[in-house]
């Protein structure tokens, strides 16, 4: 069994979110980045539970960024990956990352692959899809659950309300959220190992940008709370009714 | 040239979120001077002729009991050819579970560039631009779309729906229907309960509410309200609550019109779930919490005491008793 997880370098989920070069990139001097959560606590993790159940299971992770990815790709390694390959490039657009990551996989034969089901800082939720359509590969989005019988795999999707039990036959892709795996941190042998696991650099290949950032912004601040005392809180749904008017 | 909205049903219903999509799809298509067409796969209750009010001229739809399944492949393939005999060029989906499927297909399909998690009418007075969600709700983007078809993916309670009068006219398209790659084992859907994702109001209870027998409290808040419940991440994986409730930069992230937070101190990752909701308002016993920075109205004080006296302020209100 063959599994690729796509990787993604984020802010940390506490960083402060600024913007410079007249609002149109993102301010990065003494924001700490980290793995992406979805792609580490979910995609990755679950990945090297079915490593630890089989053995033979081999693990690759690809990411599509900049060199000062490296630290996180290594830390992926530290956790279990086997090796990782970098596509050498910093777009922010999905069809395009998405072809990166499609290209390396025609390349490889995965049976799996698993992405986050968004990254932090985008919110696109687009690449498992995207990759899927390349591949023609059947696609299951925002798994809670994932288990494994030969190449028959038992997929729970989360639906408004519910959630859906899929059944599907590999190769797929599937998007991984919360449920799918348990947090977990790298032990010093994996981080000593990692050193000298292979992170190979590849340049990307040509494909089309379809969307462009052409700048952000930040929301408005609130006004400030108006508190109202703990012993007249029919005040407060006075205020919810005929200020706010929300109900 | 015209807009084509996908409407996403479940039980037979249209969801809400698709009825935002159709009325944003209706603006963009008034701005543009075109019209608004819309698709609906799969046998529904609903009289489809009446999704007019929305401002749809049209709606499209495939009366097959196969498509009652959701399909990513054959919902793709069946909007393609939509887009391709109607010539629409601007593409609405919602931006919930199954959008969240159908739309990087199709984008990939019709090599259309996606804007997910809009927030706003596109821009069109140069190019054609959306402003959508980024950094978990922390800040925005403006994306430009270069493509001549343009998919975009609109974030719950981000657009009201529109009702006005009018009537769709409703086109039966023929379509082959491929075998699904994905087999539906089951379906488990907790009857009654409003989705989070769509619920107007949501009364999310943390790590305050002590436990999970002291949570009557935040539900019988939300009957009285109408609301859907949620939760903290502590509380989620202290399974207290499932986790389907928890709100927050690595759960759902919620736009409602009234968010009530009890016993939630905060977090800036709490925050970025939550943090677009319209109206906020903080119940803690800490005055120090952070949550008060981030809300419109605030009571600091005990839950335990405070809140069973709003339930029955709002049932008062509401003529419940």
């Amino acid at each position: 069994m063959k599994i690729l997880i796509c990787i993604s370098k984020t802010p940390d989920t506490t960083a402060k979110i600024a913007f410079t070069d007249n609002n149109t990139k993102f301010a990065e001097a003494g924001v700490q980045f980290i793995l992406n959560p979805y792609d580490e606590w979910y995609a990755l993790v679950r990945a090297i539970e079915l490593k630890e159940a089989d053995p033979s299971t081999v693990l690759h992770l690809i990411n599509v960024g900049g060199a000062d990815a490296d630290p996180i790709i290594r830390k992926a390694l530290a956790m279990g990956g086997d090796e990782a390959i970098r596509v050498n490039s910093d777009s922010s657009d999905s069809f395009y990352i998405a072809s990166q990551i499609a290209e390396i996989a025609k390349q490889n034969n995965y049976d799996l692959i698993f992405t986050g089901k968004e990254t932090i800082d985008y919110n696109g939720s687009s690449i498992g899809g995207m990759v899927a359509q390349l591949l023609e590969m059947p696609y299951i989005s925002l798994a809670t659950k994932f288990t494994l019988d030969g190449t028959l795999a038992t997929v729970n999707r989360e639906i408004e309300g519910g959630e859906e039990i899929d059944v599907v036959n590999l190769p797929a892709v599937i998007s991984c959220q919360k449920g799918m795996a348990e947090q977990r941190i790298p032990n010093m042998r994996g981080i000593m190992s990692a050193r000298t696991k292979p992170l190979r650099v590849t340049e990307p290949v040509p494909a089309d940008t379809l969307t462009s950032i052409e700048s952000f912004d930040l929301p408005p601040a609130k006004a400030g709370v108006k508190l109202v005392p703990a012993d007249n809180p029919e005040e407060l749904v006075r205020l919810l009714h005929e200020e706010a008017k929300v109900f | 040239m015209s807009v084509l909205v996908f409407l996403d049903q479940s039980d037979g219903h249209i969801k809400k979120s698709s009825l935002e999509a159709a009325s944003y799809g209706a603006a963009i298509a008034k701005n543009l001077s075109t019209a608004a067409e819309g698709i609906v796969l799969g046998i529904t209750k609903e009289d489809l002729t009446a999704l007019g009010k929305y401002g749809l001229s049209k709606v499209h739809t495939v009366k097959n009991e196969a498509l009652n399944n959701f399909d990513d492949e054959a919902y793709t393939g069946i909007i393609a050819e939509a887009i391709n005999s109607t010539g629409a060029n601007v593409i609405i989906f919602s931006n919930n579970f199954n959008g969240k499927s159908i739309a990087p297909r199709l984008s990939v399909k019709l090599k259309a560039g996606l804007v997910s998690g809009a927030i706003a009418l596109p821009d069109t007075s140069n190019g054609f631009v959306v402003k959508k969600n980024v950094f978990s709700g922390k800040a925005f983007a403006n994306v430009s779309v270069k493509t001549d078809i343009k998919i975009i993916s609109l974030n719950a309670n981000s657009y009201k729906i529109t009702e006005g009068d009018g009537a769709a006219e409703v086109i039966e398209l023929n379509v082959a229907i491929p075998p699904s790659r994905v087999m539906v084992k089951e379906v488990n859907k907790v009857a009654g309960e409003i989705p989070l994702a769509e619920a107007e109001i949501v009364v999310s209870g943390g790590r305050g509410m002590k436990g999970p027998e002291n949570w009557g409290i935040i539900t019988d808040l939300a009957k009285a309200l109408g609301a859907a419940t949620a939760c903290s991440r502590p509380v989620s994986d202290s399974d207290w609550r499932p986790h389907h409730e928890h709100v927050g930069q690595t759960g759902l992230t919620i736009a409602p019109n009234l968010y009530f937070a009890i016993g939630i101190s905060g977090a800036i990752q709490h925050l970025a779930g939550v943090n677009r909701s319209k109206t906020i308002v903080v119940i803690n016993k800490d005055p120090e919490a952070p949550f008060f920075k981030a809300a419109d109205y605030g009571i600091v004080g005990d839950a335990f005491e405070v809140v069973p006296k709003i339930t029955e302020a709002i049932k008062k209100l509401k003529g419940i008793s």
